[in-house]
C-alpha cells in the first residue's frame, strides 16, 4: 500500500508552441489539504486537467493508491472518485440546489425518478459537513457561496473523495473564504483528500498541509506549509524576491471628471440594479468601487458610458450634464472605458489589431480622409500604439484580434482608451484572468494616468487589486454605496463586511 | 499579391462545393436516365454554348439580377443580417420601374430607362428599409419581417399588375415596356446573337450586365474602403463592440437594409426594363426565384462582391445549361435540385475546411482547446 492516494509522475504536456507542464510530480496523501501554487500560466489548471481526464498527458503516469491509472475523460476520474468545484460553476440556473446535485446520477425506479431518497442523502451529507443549503431553492436565486457548497455537495454526494477546489475563493468574501477554509478543513479530518489550486499565500497559511509550487510549467518543489514562510513561498512562485507593492505617491485630488448625481437604474424584477448612487472621481485620483460581483456595478458602469438607460439621475463631465449624450458624445468629451468583457465589447475580434486599435478614432483625420479609410495612417497609428504600450503580437499592425493572448489584447484595450486622450478612465476588472507580470503593467498605466491628472474609477472585485490601486474605496452593495473609505483607514475585513452587506448574510 | 492568393484560397470551398455538387447531380442523372447521364452532365457544364452566342448571351442575361440580388444578400450578410426578402424587394422595385417605364412615356432620350431604373431602386430601398426599422427599433428579427413582406409584396404587385393599364390579360403578364425604356444593348446585341440565314437571333443581353458589375464593384469599395462600411462590418462582426465605440447600431441596420433592398430593386428593373423577348412579371402566386437565388449565389460567393459576379455568372450558366437538358428527355427542374446540392455542399465544404484545420492542428500536438482562462499560451 501506498502512502499516497493520487499520484501525478513526471508529467509533461505540450501544446503547440508551448510546453504546459514540464516532468511535473503532484503526490497527494490520504486527508491531507494539498496546496497547488503558482501564477497565472504556470500549469495549475492544466496539471489538474490531466487529473481530471480532460487533456491526456505526452509523459508521466498517475497512481491511485499505488496503481497505474489511465484518465481517458471526466467519467474515468469520477469513477476513481475524483471530483472537481471548477472556477466557474457547472450548475443548471433553472434547477433546484437537490436537482443540480443529483443531475447525472438520479436515482430512479421504472423511470420515474425518487427524489425522496436523493433528498435524505443529500441533508444527512450537508449535515455531517457543516455545508448549510436550502434543498428547494433554485439556483439563480442563491448566493455564490451557497452555490459553492452545492458544487461540493455533487462531489460528496458521488462518493468523491478527492476534491479539487479551483480558485475557490475568486468569487467569495472574506467572511465566506473563512467558513469555505473550515469546511474543508472539515472534509480533510473525515478523511477525503483535498487538492486546492490557488495563488493566495496567506490561505495556504490557513488551511494547507503540503504546498506543490509550479512555475512556467516546470516543478519548483514540495514543501510543507508550517515549515515555510509566506515569503519563501512567494519567491518560489515567482522566481525572484517580489515586490507586491507598487510606489505610488499620495494624490493630488484637483476638481472634478465625472460626477454622479442620484443616479437609479431600472434593473430584472421590481428591484434597481442601482439606486440613489452619488459620488465624484476627481482629476488626480483612483476611486476604487468595491464590491461582490452582481450588486450593480456592470449597470452603473452601462448607464455611465451610455450603453444602457438610467431611471433618474444626472451624469457630470467636467460639470457639464451628459445625462441625454450618445455613447459617442460621451467618448469625444473625454470619457474612456475600458470594459469587462473585453471579447464582447473591448474588441472586434475578426478585426486585425489595427482596425482595434482604430475602433474609437477612425473617424477622425488622418484615420480617413473624405470618408475613405486612410490604410497607411491606420497601420502607422497601430505601429506606434504597439511600441509605445509593448503590446506583442506575431504579423504586427495585421495581427488577428482573436489570435493575441488575454494580456496583449488588454494591452491593446488600454492602449486605445489612453490614446483617445481622455481625462476620464472607467476600468473594469482590468487585470481579470492576466498574469502577475501583464497585471503590474496595467496598474501601472493607471497610477501613470492619474498621476498626469487624469479621473480614474476602477471597478473591481479583488480586494487586493483594490488596495493596490485605490487612493478612495466606495463599496456597492445591492445597488447602493453602503461605504466611503480612505484607502488609508480601510481593512479588507471591514470592507468585506460591507460588501456581504454589513454584516454576514444569512443564506437565503 | 499575397492578397490575390489570399482570395484564390478563401474560394477553395466554393469550388470544392461545384465539385461536389455537380458530381451529385450526374448521380441523380444516372438514376433519373442512366444512358444519357454524361452527355446531361456535359449540357450542363457547356450552358449557353448549347446555343451558340445568343446563348451565352442568356446567361449574361439571367446572370444580371442574381448577381444584383446576391450582392443584396450578401451586402446584409456583411451587417450581420439575413436578407430573405430580396424576392420581396425585387418586385416591388420591378412594378415600380415597369410602371414608370409604361406611364410616363414623356421622358426624353435616355432619361426614359434611367429614371424607371432609379425608381426601381427607390423602391426596393424602402422595402429593404422597412425591415430595418422593425428591426433596429422594435427588434423584430429580419427574417420574419422580410419573409411577410415578400407575401406583401407578391400579392400587393399581383393585385396593382391586374388592376392597371401593366395587364397583358391575354399573357397574364405585364405589357411590353416601351422600346425607349429598355435598357440600352451597348453594342451587345452585336455579339450574342445567331444568324440565321438573313435573320438575326438576338439574345436578350444588355447593358444590365455593365451596371450589375459596376454596381459589385461599388459595392466592394463601399465596404472595404470607406469608414461607412467599417461601420458596417464592425457592427456585422460584434454589435456589442461597435456599440460600446460610439457606432450607432441602428443606423447601421436600417442603411444596411436599404441598400439591400436598393440593390434588390435594380434587380427587378434590369430583368423587366428588357425587349419583348426577355422577362415579364408574371400573375402568379410565386415569388420571383432570382431573390432565392440570390441567397445562393451571395453563399458561393462567401459574400465577397467581387466573388459573387462570379458565382453569379456560374449559377447563371447552369442554370441556362439546365435548360437544355429537356432536349435529352429530363426534366428541367434536375437543375434546380443540382443547385440546392451545390449550396448544400458549400454549407458542408466549409464545415470541412475547420475539420482538415483540426486534425493538421491535432496532428502536429493536442488540440490547444484552452480550458478555463487560465493556462492560454501567452
Amino acid at each position: 500500500m501506498s502512502d499516497y492516494i493520487i499520484e501525478m509522475l513526471h508529467i509533461t504536456k505540450d501544446f503547440p508552441g508551448i510546453r504546459a507542464n514540464d516532468n511535473v510530480t503532484l503526490q497527494l496523501k490520504k486527508g491531507e489539504i494539498h496546496a497547488l501554487l503558482g501564477e497565472n500560466g504556470a500549469g495549475k489548471s492544466t496539471l489538474m486537467s490531466i487529473l481530471f481526464g480532460l487533456y491526456q498527458a505526452e509523459g508521466g503516469e498517475i497512481r491511485k493508491n499505488g496503481q497505474k491509472v489511465h484518465i481517458r475523460n471526466p467519467n474515468d476520474a469520477n469513477a476513481l472518485g475524483i471530483g472537481m468545484v471548477h472556477q466557474h460553476f457547472k450548475l443548471v440556473h433553472n434547477f433546484t440546489v437537490l436537482e443540480n446535485i443529483v443531475l447525472g446520477v438520479e436515482t430512479t425506479r421504472h423511470g420515474v425518478l425518487k427524489m425522496d431518497e436523493a433528498r435524505e442523502k443529500v441533508m444527512h451529507l450537508s449535515d455531517r459537513y457543516g455545508l448549510s443549503i436550502a434543498p428547494d431553492a433554485l439556483i439563480s436565486d442563491i448566493t455564490v457561496g451557497m452555490q459553492q457548497r452545492v458544487e461540493i455537495l455533487k462531489m460528496l454526494y458521488r462518493e468523491n473523495d478527492i476534491l479539487i477546489f479551483d480558485e475557490p475563493t475568486a468569487v467569495l468574501t472574506p467572511q465566506e473564504i473563512d467558513e469555505l477554509m473550515q469546511i474543508m478543513t472539515g472534509l480533510a479530518k473525515e478523511g477525503k483528500s483535498i487538492l486546492f489550486i490557488t495563488h493566495k499565500l496567506d490561505e495556504i497559511k490557513k488551511v494547507g498541509d503540503r504546498c506543490t509550487v509550479l512555475r512556467k510549467g516546470e516543478y519548483v518543489g514540495t514543501v510543507a506549509v508550517s515549515e515555510t514562510s509566506v515569503e519563501e513561498m512567494a519567491e518560489m512562485m515567482v522566481g525572484r524576491k517580489i515586490n507586491f507593492t507598487i510606489d505610488k505617491v499620495v494624490a493630488q485630488p484637483g476638481k472634478a471628471g465625472l460626477s454622479v448625481r442620484n443616479l437609479t437604474i431600472a434593473g430584472h424584477h421590481a428591484k434597481k440594479a442601482v439606486s440613489n448612487v452619488s459620488f465624484d472621481v476627481h482629476h488626480g485620483e483612483i476611486v476604487c468601487i468595491a464590491g461582490i460581483d452582481g450588486n450593480g456595478q456592470s449597470e452603473l458602469v452601462y448607464a455611465l458610458t451610455g450603453l444602457m438607460p438610467l431611471e433618474s439621475g444626472k451624469i457630470l463631465l467636467h460639470g457639464e450634464d451628459v445625462t441625454a449624450d450618445s455613447i459617442r458624445a460621451r467618448n469625444e468629451k473625454g470619457l474612456s472605458h475600458i470594459p469587462e468583457d473585453r471579447h464582447q465589447y473591448g474588441l472586434v475580434l475578426d478585426f486585425d489589431l489595427q482596425q482595434n486599435l482604430a475602433l474609437k478614432t477612425y473617424f477622425h483625420e488622418p484615420l480617413h480622409k473624405n470618408g475613405f479609410i486612410n490604410f497607411g495612417e491606420v497601420r502607422r497609428h497601430a505601429e506606434d500604439l504597439i511600441g509605445s504600450f509593448d503590446i506583442r503580437t506575431a504579423q504586427g499592425p495585421e495581427t488577428s484580434a482573436r489570435s493575441m493572448s488575454g494580456g496583449n489584447q488588454q494591452k491593446a484595450i488600454i492602449a486605445r482608451e489612453i490614446d483617445t486622450h481622455s481625462d476620464v478612465i472607467i476600468a473594469v476588472q482590468p487585470t481579470r484572468g492576466l498574469d502577475v507580470g501583464a497585471m503590474l503593467y496595467i496598474h501601472e498605466q493607471l497610477i501613470k494616468e492619474r498621476d498626469a491628472g487624469k479621473a480614474v474609477l476602477l471597478i473591481s472585485l479583488e480586494l487586493d487589486e483594490v488596495f493596490q490601486l485605490a487612493d478612495r474605496i466606495l463599496v456597492i452593495y445591492e445597488g447602493q454605496i453602503v461605504a466611503e473609505k480612505d484607502s488609508k483607514d480601510a481593512t479588507p475585513q471591514e470592507l468585506g463586511l460591507y460588501m456581504a452587506g454589513s454584516k454576514r448574510g444569512e443564506a437565503v | 499579391m499575397k492578397k490575390v492568393r489570399k482570395s484564390l484560397f478563401s474560394a477553395t470551398p466554393s469550388v470544392l462545393a461545384i465539385v461536389a455538387g455537380l458530381a451529385a447531380g450526374v448521380i441523380i442523372l444516372l438514376i433519373s436516365n442512366p444512358a444519357r447521364a454524361w452527355e446531361g452532365l456535359l449540357t450542363i457544364l457547356r450552358g449557353g454554348w448549347n446555343n451558340d452566342m445568343k446563348g451565352v448571351g442568356q446567361v449574361l442575361y439571367y446572370a444580371t439580377p442574381i448577381i444584383l440580388t446576391g450582392l443584396s444578400v450578401g451586402f446584409a450578410f456583411k451587417t450581420g443580417m439575413f436578407n430573405i426578402g430580396a424576392a420581396g424587394q425585387l418586385m416591388v422595385g420591378g412594378f415600380v420601374s415597369i410602371y414608370v417605364a409604361v406611364t410616363w412615356t414623356f421622358l426624353p432620350g435616355a432619361l426614359h430607362w434611367i429614371v424607371p431604373l432609379v425608381m426601381g431602386m427607390l423602391a426596393g430601398m424602402a422595402w429593404g428599409m422597412l425591415v430595418g426599422i422593425f428591426k433596429a427599433f422594435l427588434n423584430v428579427h429580419e427574417v420574419i419581417t422580410s419573409i411577410m413582406l415578400n407575401y406583401i409584396a407578391m400579392y400587393g404587385v399581383n393585385f396593382l399588375v391586374k388592376n392597371s393599364h401593366l395587364y397583358d390579360m391575354l399573357r397574364n403578364q405585364t405589357v411590353n415596356v416601351p422600346a425607349g425604356s429598355m435598357l440600352p444593348k451597348a453594342g451587345l446585341d452585336q455579339i450574342f446573337l445567331i444568324m440565321k440565314g438573313n435573320f438575326r437571333d438576338v439574345s436578350s443581353v444588355n447593358a444590365g450586365i455593365f451596371i450589375a458589375v459596376g454596381v459589385a464593384v461599388v459595392i466592394y469599395i463601399l465596404l472595404e474602403k470607406t469608414i461607412f462600411g467599417f461601420e458596417l462590418r464592425a457592427v456585422g462582426h460584434n454589435r456589442h463592440a461597435s456599440r460600446y465605440a460610439g457606432i450607432s447600431e441602428k443606423k447601421a441596420i436600417i442603411t444596411s437594409m436599404a441598400i439591400a433592398g436598393a440593390l434588390s430593386g435594380i434587380a427587378g428593373a434590369t430583368m423587366y426594363l428588357a425587349p419583348a423577348s426577355g422577362m415579364h412579371m408574371h400573375v402568379e402566386e410565386v415569388l420571383a426565384a432570382q431573390g432565392f437565388n440570390g441567397i445562393a449565389v451571395a453563399l458561393l460567393g462567401l459574400s465577397n462582391p467581387i466573388g459573387i459576379i462570379f458565382t453569379g455568372l456560374f449559377v447563371a450558366h447552369i442554370t441556362v445549361g439546365g435548360s437544355y437538358l429537356q432536349s435529352l428527355r429530363y426534366m428541367k427542374e434536375i437543375i434546380d435540385v443540382i443547385i440546392g446540392l451545390i449550396i448544400y455542399f458549400s454549407a458542408f465544404s466549409l464545415l470541412m475546411r475547420d475539420v482538415l484545420r483540426n486534425i493538421r492542428k491535432k496532428q502536429k500536438h493536442a488540440e490547444p482547446e484552452v480550458q478555463g482562462k487560465e493556462e492560454q499560451p501567452v
